[in-house]
C-alpha cells in the first residue's frame, strides 16, 4: 500500500519538475528541475519493480543500523576533500587572478566558487560528520537501534541531494546571498523536510532509549538539531517570484534583515560548528582515551551556559552599522561571557585524557582529538577577543577574520571530525585496527602545519591590511589606495594556499588510508558476525 | 503602549529573570546531594552496549562490553 503512495507522489514530483524544465525563468532552476525530475523519475521506475513483490521481514531490532552511519562517513570524507580542494583553489585564484579562466567567467569565478566552498566543508563534510556520528552516537548511548526504519537513510540521501541542489545553485547563480544561507526558497524547503525528518529519527531513537539517562553527547546533538531548524527557517522567510524561477525576496527590510542574518550566521557557527561537534568529543574522546568525560557536572553547566549565552552572541557581526549600539554591545558583551563556557568545555575534553596523556605520544589519533580541542580554546579565545568593538574596528572586513574562521574550522571541526572518521572506521567495518598508524601522523603534521601557515599568514596580511585602511598623512588623507593593500598581501597569499594545499593533502592521505583500512587490515574474527543473545 | 515597548519592557525585567534563575537553577541542581554517584554511571554509557542495543526484555544476558555493568533498563530505572 505505502508503495503506491509513494508513486503517486513520486510521479507527480516528476511531472511538475518536467513543467518546471519547460517553464523555467532561470538556468539554475531549469537544472534542478532537470536533476529532480530525473532523480523522482528513477525511483518511481525503482519502486514499481518493487511493488506487489514479497516483502522479506527481517527483524533487525537486535543489531545497530550501521549501513547509513558507513554511507555518511564515506560521504563526510568525500566531500571533505572536494570541499578542501575547492577552498585550495579559490585561495590560488586570489593570489593569482589569472585563475579566474576567461572562459569560464560567471561559473568558475571566485565569486561563485567561495559560497560552494563554505557550503561543501560546512554543509556537506560537517553536516555529514555530523549524521553519521549523531546517528552512531544515538544509538550506542540509548542502547537501542535507530527509530523510524527507512527514514535514516531517507534522512542521507535527501540531504546530499539538498548538497547537489545547493552547489549546483551556487555555480549557476541561484543564490539569496545570505552568508551560510545562499540556497534559494525550494532548496530550503526541500532541507526543511530532510531535516524535521531528522529530528524524528533522533528524538524517537532517544524516546526509545534502554538507557535510564540522556548522555550529555545527545544534548549538544539535539541543541543542534533544533537550533538549525529554527535559524533556517527565520532565515529564509522568503516569497519566490515565481514558481517556475529560484529568484526570491526576504520578508525581512533593512537593518531588521542584517540583524536576522547574522542571528543566524553567528548561531550556525555556534549551534552547527560548536554544539554538534561538541556532542562529537564528548563521546569521541572518551571512546578512544577509554576513560569517562573528567567532569559529568561540568558538561551539564557546560551545555546550559553555552545555548544560553551563544544565542545573543551576533550582532557582533555589525559593529559600526546601523544597528543601534545597544543591541551591538550585547553581542559584544555575551560574546565576551562565552569565553566560560567555551574554555570549561575545552577543559572538559582535555582533562579527560589525565591519567592517560601517555597514550599522546603513541595513539596519533587522540593527538588528532587533542589538538582539535587546543584550536578550539584557541579559536573560542580569539573570537571574542575580535568581537570587541574596538579590535573589531580594526578587524572586520580584513583577512583575520578569515583566518580566525579557519583555525576554528579547519583546526577543530575539521580535526575533531578526522579523529572521529579514525574511530569510526575499523569499528563500522569490523577491523582490528587501522591500516596505518604511521599515515595518521603524516595527516597530522600535515594538517597541522597547513592551519599555523594559514592562520599565521591571515594574520598578518589581516592586522596589515587594516592598518593600511585606516592610515591616513598629515593632512587626514587617506595614505593608501585599496588595491596597494591587495598587491601588498600577494606574500601572504600564496603562504595561504600552501597551507591550504598541506591541508588537502593530509586528507587524501587519511582517504587512503581509511580505504586501505576496509580492504587490508584484518578482520575482526569475533565480531564479523554479529552475536545475537539467545532467547 | 507600542508594541516594540512593552516588549522590550518584558525582556528587560521577567525574561531576564526567569531565565537567570533557570541558569542559576540549573548549577544548583547539578551540585545536589547525590548527584556524583548518578553522574558516575551516567558518564560511563558510551562504554556499554558498543556492539548491539540493549536487549528487550533486559535481561542480564547481554555481555558487559568494558563497563562496570551491563545496566540493563529494568534495573537501571528501578
Amino acid at each position: 500500500m505505502s508503495n503506491y503512495i509513494k508513486l503517486i507522489v513520486l510521479g507527480l514530483i516528476a511531472i511538475f519538475a518536467a513543467i518546471g524544465t519547460n517553464y523555467a525563468r532561470d538556468l539554475a532552476y531549469q537544472v534542478h528541475a532537470i536533476l529532480v525530475m530525473l532523480i523522482a523519475g528513477g525511483l518511481f521506475i525503482w519502486t514499481l519493480r518493487n511493488t506487489d513483490e514479497p516483502d522479506i521481514l527481517v527483524d533487525r531490532s537486535a543489531e545497530y543500523m550501521d549501513d547509513v552511519i558507513r554511507y555518511g562517513v564515506i560521504a563526510t570524507a568525500f566531500w571533505g576533500v572536494v570541499g578542501f580542494l575547492a577552498g585550495t583553489f579559490i585561495a590560488f585564484q586570489l593570489a593569482f587572478p589569472v585563475l579566474n579562466f576567461e572562459w569560464a567567467q560567471g561559473y568558475l569565478n571566485f565569486g561563485r566558487l567561495r559560497p560552494l566552498h563554505t557550503s561543501a566543508v560546512i554543509f556537506a563534510f560537517g553536516g555529514n560528520a555530523l549524521i553519521a556520528t549523531s546517528f552512531y552516537v544515538v544509538q550506542r548511548t540509548s542502547a537501542a537501534r535507530l527509530w523510524g526504519g527507512n527514514l535514516a537513510w531517507f534522512v542521507f540521501w535527501g540531504y546530499q541531494l539538498f548538497i547537489v541542489l545547493a552547489a549546483t545553485g551556487y555555480v549557476l547563480g541561484g543564490t539569496q546571498s545570505k552568508e551560510y544561507a545562499e540556497p534559494e526558497w525550494y532548496v530550503d524547503l526541500w532541507l526543511t523536510i530532510v531535516w524535521v525528518a531528522y529530528l524524528a529519527v533522533y528524538l524517537g531513537t532517544i524516546v526509545k532509549r534502554k538507557e535510564p539517562h540522556i548522555y550529555v553527547a545527545n544534548w549538544f546533538y539535539l541543541a543542534f538539531i533544533v537550533t538549525v531548524a529554527m535559524l533556517h527557517l527565520v532565515n529564509n522567510m522568503t516569497v519566490p517570484v515565481s514558481i517556475w524561477g529560484s529568484k526570491s525576496v526576504i520578508v525581512w527590510s533593512g537593518v531588521q534583515d542584517a540583524m536576522i542574518q547574522w542571528w543566524y550566521g553567528h548561531n550556525a557557527v555556534g549551534f552547527f560548528l560548536t554544539a554538534g561537534f561538541l556532542g562529537m568529543m564528548y563521546y569521541f574522546i572518551p571512546k578512544q582515551a577509554e576513560r569517562p568525560v573528567f567532569s559529568y557536572k561540568l558538561s551539564i553547566i557546560h551545555f546550559w551556559a553555552l545555548i544560553f549565552l551563544y544565542i545573543w552572541a551576533g550582532p557582533h557581526h555589525l559593529h559600526y552599522t546601523a544597528l543601534p549600539d545597544w543591541a551591538s554591545t550585547l553581542g559584544m558583551v555575551f560574546s565576551i561571557i562565552l569565553w566560560m563556557p567555551s574554555w570549561g568545555g575545552m577543559i572538559n575534553g582535555l582533562m579527560t585524557l589525565s591519567g592517560a596523556w601517555d597514550k599522546l605520544r603513541t595513539d596519533p589519533v587522540i593527538r588528532m582529538m587533542v589538538i582539535s580541542v587546543g584550536f578550539y580554546g584557541m579559536s573560542t579565545f580569539e573570537g571574542p577577543m575580535m568581537s570587541i568593538r574596538a579590535v573589531n574596528s580594526l578587524s572586520h572586513y580584513t583577512d583575520w577574520t578569515i583566518g580566525h574562521v579557519h583555525s576554528g574550522a579547519l583546526g577543530w571541526n575539521g580535526m575533531i571530525t578526522f579523529g572521529a572518521l579514525y574511530f569510526l572506521v575499523p569499528v563500522l567495518w569490523k577491523r582490528e585496527r587501522l591500516y596505518s598508524l604511521q599515515m595518521v601522523s603524516w595527516h597530522f603534521w600535515l594538517a597541522t602545519i597547513g592551519i599555523v601557515l594559514y592562520a599565521a599568514s591571515m594574520w598578518v596580511t589581516g592586522i596589515m591590511e587594516g592598518l593600511m585602511w585606516r592610515e591616513v598623512d598629515a593632512n587626514g588623507f587617506l595614505v593608501n589606495s585599496f588595491a596597494d593593500t591587495v598587491a601588498a598581501k600577494f606574500p601572504m597569499y600564496v603562504v595561504r594556499a600552501l597551507g591550504g594545499v598541506m591541508f588537502v593533502a593530509g586528507a587524501v592521505i587519511m582517504c587512503y588510508n581509511l580505504w586501505m583500512t576496509v580492504r587490508k587490515a584484518p578482520a575482526k574474527e569475533a565480531s564479523l558476525t554479529v552475536a545475537v543473545p539467545a532467547e | 503602549m507600542e508594541e516594540y515597548t512593552i516588549l522590550r519592557q518584558f525582556a528587560d525585567s521577567w525574561m531576564l529573570l526567569v531565565l537567570f534563575a533557570f541558569f542559576v537553577g540549573i548549577v544548583i541542581w547539578v551540585f545536589r546531594p547525590g548527584a556524583s554517584k548518578e553522574y558516575k554511571d551516567t558518564a560511563n554509557i558510551p562504554f556499554r552496549h558498543e556492539d548491539a542495543p540493549a536487549p528487550l526484555g533486559g535481561e542480564e544476558s547481554a555481555a558487559p562490553h568494558g563497563g562496570d555493568k551491563p545496566a540493563t533498563s529494568k534495573e537501571a530505572r528501578q
